[in-house]
């Protein structure tokens, strides 16, 4: 195994696209090394991005904030200004794993592990946050991070291509996003469903306009568009809760495993895309 | 009561035990330098790894191990063929290298030996198994079917009379009780029959097994590895490669827990075999994921129970049938189960039947009280029901049916004195008992046994020139018994707890030790260390009588003194222990103490635990909030270590109530094996487990200690089960209560919340 620690993204690029073989990107290494060590994947080269320095940084643009690929959970976690505008996608970022965990995990190898369970991705999704891509040459897009993965273990990205940053954009006025998870412990477990919220308040204090994301109840992080539709012009009564609770439901096609099943998941995604909902609104009025 | 056993043992003041001093082994462990089973390594050392059976039950055609020994560093590998045919211990041979079967996923079929762990792994891939896929089971009850695959042809169910013609599953049967039960239910006002089951739970330590094996060609062994019991594992070990017992010299590491799944052997034959036949050592260390498919977890089990009561709250009868898996291999702790399941009460008619059954699932080992947890489960949760239908306090309830010394217990024996009515009794006025309650909130209490142990023992003292004492013991420290033992020797000489060096040797320096169990070593081990202090205690006196020139009998040992024992005898300055061993050398040469027997009278302990628990109705998700474990010690050596016990026992118990299962696919294999997913308590799953230490003095031990590893996982699943039967009013049946089983229990009693 070849293991490469480049400290330009272009670099990195440039090894990534020319090589043969099984490649990871390694982040903080908490999906890699797993799996590595478990023998799920025996890659031929390794890129570590950790060594590009511009990979570390939270810089604000626009109202909101661009998040570096190699930005850790505890790191954004300490970071006042995205708390304060995105507190629903800290706090999924801040749930993965542990102390110890946070210290290496980043949210860009959470979205890139492509596992319908990471617990950043409903919150970004609910965000609408962007993701910035290199691939070969230098060549740069921009998707959204609904549009990252495709099923359990596989993106969109192409060969060679890397995740440079992820944007957080500026939030509208009187809005506010929350994610809520249920593990049957307090931590360290991988969510048996996940449920996040974002939606923004009309001056009335109607809802204007919502998104609900669910993890873990399909192949891939689900935006459930009847979930939100429940909610928008609503004050968030009981009824609209209530339907949006049942949509959520409504759309979930998860399986049994070790984990959960599916009479399991399905009811609990509505119980939480509720509560979510609450938090959110909630902060959506300050 | 109490008074009458008090009497019964010591009236005594202690000076050391009750104190919490550091332990001796505190500064090896927190600074990193103990040696853990893998912490050991060896001059030209070779690495051995295991190929496991990828199958649930498979007849093995053929093993080709050509390709491997060509991978460069291979220096050997064993398959069944180099282990021969053991009567003795034929299962523990079979379950180690797996013979003409493979009996479940996981099940070890070859070895290897490389000068790399990557030439290990490699070569591991390189052997070729020609299998011949079987059909599996691994339920209990699905076991015992007519029609289910079984494991062995040759399996006839022992204790059936007459002797069954068909072989089956089912390897044994117990019978226990007395009285008439049918007689006992007719009297009863209320009876409640239920059906439990309870998934198999793993020991969880956190240290997978490891060993590093050195054996010469004349047949001289070494062994170091990470075991509760080095001496059965030299005993084992010599009989499965062919070696005398006294050239296998074994020698226990630091543990990181044990619980009873370290009481066997796993990787060291295979270790000893691979060394013999390369000429280097050879070490191995199991990945978490070997621990959990490969070494033994609890059984699984299903049990029905039912028990009669009168109106006014007096059991009428008990009568339970349990049916129990341990694996592969006939050895499930049913008969335990059976003997505890209705101890804690006193019973004209009690009846239970056990079953010991086999399943394509791996060799179960001990795991704290074995077999107790299970049926307690049952029984306990059973008997809350019947207090809350009967409108009696829970406590009151067990109180008025309690055992006590002089009862018939319900497996045969007459209980000595026993302290289950001091522990509800303390159970019933702590202050946990009446605090209020929050919404979603609810109470349980369940009270639990374990006999306790006591098993062959051996310990030395040597008094050194110094004045200081080298206390020799065998029995590995599984949860702090260097400290206990060095306060019990420093107590009984009379001198400082840091003048005392506790150390646990190897198998050639002390004579035999039982295994680190059955709750065994503060007792067997406390009472040999009390007793080969006497010993050297009786050299000293005759030391300072030789001195003095009076009759040994005039010489007296106190406060660490040797004095005359009476105005007659003499008027000599007191010799402290420090005076005679400075010049023991001309006083007829070195002092030592020493203690070789079995023990008996090893104390039963008593439990009774209370638990709230709350319960989110949308989620189905338990929170313990409070738990409080009351057990009787008999006398607390280090109370530190004896509240550790029940604070462990409490947490593996809410573990195994709660969360943790084998979960098997339909192919029969393990789903879940690793931390991920087997769901071990974490830390802020759980609030501080408070504790009460009972003392009702054991009077089978010089100062009354009662074992107190093993019973405090015993009552906590009937806890829990009955704290969240008062929360959500659902009555949980099947272990783990896990969310999706406790939401579907919430939502089948309000249809119409379900059916929206
Ligand atoms: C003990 C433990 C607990 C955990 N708990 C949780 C949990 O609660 N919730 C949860 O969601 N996850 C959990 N995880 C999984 C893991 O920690 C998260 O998915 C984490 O966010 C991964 O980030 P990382 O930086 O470590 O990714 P890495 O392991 O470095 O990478 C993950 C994947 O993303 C790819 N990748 C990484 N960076 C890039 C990039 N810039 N461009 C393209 N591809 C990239 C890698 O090639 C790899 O395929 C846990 C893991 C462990 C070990």
């Amino acid at each position: 195994m070849r293991y490469e620690a480049p400290s330009t993204i272009d670099q990195a690029v440039e090894i990534l696209s020319q090589a043969d073989g099984i490649t990871r990107v390694l982040a903080g290494g908490t999906d890699v090394i797993v799996q590595m060590r478990s023998g799920m994947v025996e890659p031929d080269l390794v890129v570590d991005i950790k060594r590009i320095d511009a990979m570390h940084e939270i810089t604000p643009e626009d109202g909101g904030f661009r998040v570096g690929a190699a930005v850790s959970g505890a790191q954004l976690g300490e970071h006042d200004g995205v708390k304060a505008l995105w507190p629903g996608v800290v706090e999924a970022t801040e749930l993965i794993g542990s102390t110890q965990v946070q210290g290496r995990a980043t949210m860009v190898g959470n979205l890139c592990n492509a596992s319908p369970a990471a617990d950043s991705v409903p919150a970004l999704v609910t965000a609408g946050a962007i993701v910035s891509i290199v691939g070969p040459g230098g060549a740069r897009r921009e998707i959204p991070a609904y549009e990252v993965t495709t099923g359990p273990g596989k993106t969109s990205l192409e060969k060679g291509e890397i995740v440079e940053s992820i944007l957080l954009p500026a939030r509208p006025a009187r809005s506010g996003d929350a994610y809520l998870r249920f593990i049957p412990r307090t931590e360290m477990d991988i969510a048996v469903v996940g449920a996040g919220v974002a939606l923004t308040l009309h001056p009335d204090g109607t809802c204007a306009e919502a998104k609900v994301a669910l993890g873990a109840v399909a192949e891939v992080v689900l935006l459930v568009e009847p979930a939100a539709s429940a909610i928008v012009g609503t004050r968030l009564e009981d009824e609209a809760l209530d339907a949006l609770a049942a949509a959520a439901s409504a759309a979930c096609r998860p399986i049994d495993d070790k984990r959960g099943t599916i009479e399991f998941r399905t009811k609990v995604a509505g119980v939480l895309a509720r509560r979510a909902a609450v938090i959110a609104h909630d902060r959506a009025r300050g | 009561m109490l008074d009458k056993a008090k009497d019964a043992v010591i009236d005594r003041e202690f000076k050391l035990v009750g104190s919490r001093p550091v332990r001796p082994d505190g500064v090896d462990k927190v600074t990193g330098r103990a040696r853990f089973g893998a912490d050991i390594s060896a001059p030209g050392m070779l690495v051995g790894k295991v190929l496991r059976s990828p199958h649930a039950h498979a007849r093995i055609h053929s093993i080709d191990i050509h390709a491997a020994l060509q991978v460069p560093g291979v220096k050997a590998v064993v398959t069944r063929d180099d282990f021969a045919e053991n009567a003795k211990h034929k299962d523990v041979l079979c379950n180690v290298m797996a013979r003409d079967k493979a009996l479940y996923e996981g099940h070890a079929v070859a070895a290897v030996a490389a000068t790399s762990a990557a030439a290990a792994r490699k070569a591991l891939k390189l052997i070729k198994i020609d299998y011949d896929i079987l059909p599996h089971v691994t339920d209990v009850d699905e076991a015992m079917r007519d029609d289910a695959p079984l494991l062995h042809d040759d399996m006839i169910t022992s204790g059936v009379d007459p002797a069954p013609e068909k072989p089956s599953n089912v390897a044994r049967r117990f019978e226990f009780g007395h009285g008439d039960v049918d007689d006992g239910f007719a009297k009863a006002d209320v009876v409640i029959e239920r059906e439990f089951k309870t998934e198999a739970a793993h020991q969880a330590y956190i240290e997978p097994h490891a060993c590093l094996a050195s054996l010469t060609e004349d047949g001289h062994g070494e062994l170091f590895c990470c075991t509760q019991g080095h001496y059965a594992v030299r005993d084992i070990c010599a009989s499965l490669c062919g070696l005398e017992v006294s050239k296998l010299r074994v020698t226990a590491s630091e543990i990181g827990g044990g619980f009873g799944g370290k009481t066997t052997v796993f990787l060291e034959p295979l270790a000893l075999v691979l060394s013999r036949k390369t000429g280097r050592p050879v070490k191995m260390v199991m990945s978490r994921d070997e621990v959990f498919r490969a070494s033994g977890p609890t059984a699984s089990t299903s049990s029905s129970i039912k028990i009669g009561a009168t109106r006014d709250g007096r059991i009428t009868a008990g009568q339970g049938e349990f049916r129990y898996q341990g694996g592969a291999f006939t050895g499930s702790p049913v008969q335990f189960g059976a003997m505890c399941a209705f101890a804690c009460y006193a019973l004209d008619n009690v009846k239970t039947v056990g079953y010991d059954v086999v399943t394509n699932r791996p060799k179960q080992a001990a795991y704290r009280a074995p077999g107790a947890p299970m049926a307690a489960f049952a029984v306990e949760s059973v008997i809350e029901e019947l207090a809350v239908k009967l409108g009696i306090d829970p406590i009151e309830f067990r109180l008025k049916n309690a055992a006590q010394e002089g009862d018939k217990s319900s497996y045969g024996p007459t209980f000595p004195r026993i302290g289950l009515i001091e522990t509800l009794e303390a159970a019933k006025a702590h202050e946990h008992y009446s605090a209020p309650l929050g919404p979603n909130q609810g109470r349980g209490v369940a009270s639990g046994y374990w006999f306790n142990f006591g098993g062959a023992t051996s310990v030395s003292l040597n008094i050194h020139p110094d004045g200081t004492v080298a206390l020799v013991v065998g029995t590995p420290d599984i949860g702090g018994s260097r400290a206990s033992m060095t306060l019990m020797a420093a107590e009984e000489l009379g001198i400082p707890y840091d003048k005392v060096n506790c150390i646990v040797a190897d198998t050639a320096s002390l004579g035999l030790n039982e295994t680190s169990h059955g709750s065994r070593v503060t007792f067997a081990s406390g009472l040999a260390t009390i007793e080969a202090a006497r010993n050297a205690k009786t050299e000293m006196c005759a030391r300072a009588a030789m001195i003095w020139e009076i009759s040994e009998e005039a010489v007296t040992w106190e406060d660490g003194h040797a004095k005359p024992a009476g105005a007659n005898a003499g008027d000599f300055e007191p010799m402290s222990l420090a005076d005679i061993a400075k010049i023991a050398e001309k006083t007829g040469g070195p002092i030592s103490g020493h203690f070789e027997k079995n023990p008996a009278g090893a104390g039963a302990s008593f439990a009774t635990h209370i638990v709230d628990v709350e319960v989110d109705p949308e989620t189905g998700r338990v929170e313990v909030k409070r738990f409080t474990a009351v057990q009787d010690a008999g006398k607390a050596i280090h109370p530190s270590y004896v509240e550790g016990q029940f604070q462990g026992g409490a947490v593996q118990g809410v573990g195994w109530a709660l969360n943790e299962e084998y979960v098997y696919g339909p192919d029969g294999k393990m789903q879940n094996a690793g931390f991920l997913d087997y769901r071990v308590p974490v830390c802020s799953d759980l609030p501080m487990i408070d504790t009460v230490i009972v003392e009702v003095p054991n009077p089978g031990h010089p100062y009354g200690v009662r074992g107190v590893g093993e019973t405090g996982i015993v009552p906590p699943m009937a806890a829990v089960a009955n704290a969240l039967s008062a929360a959500a009013g659902v009555r949980m049946t099947e272990l783990p209560m896990s969310p999706p089983k406790v939401l579907r229990a919430i939502d089948d009693t309000r249809p119409s919340i379900a059916a929206e």
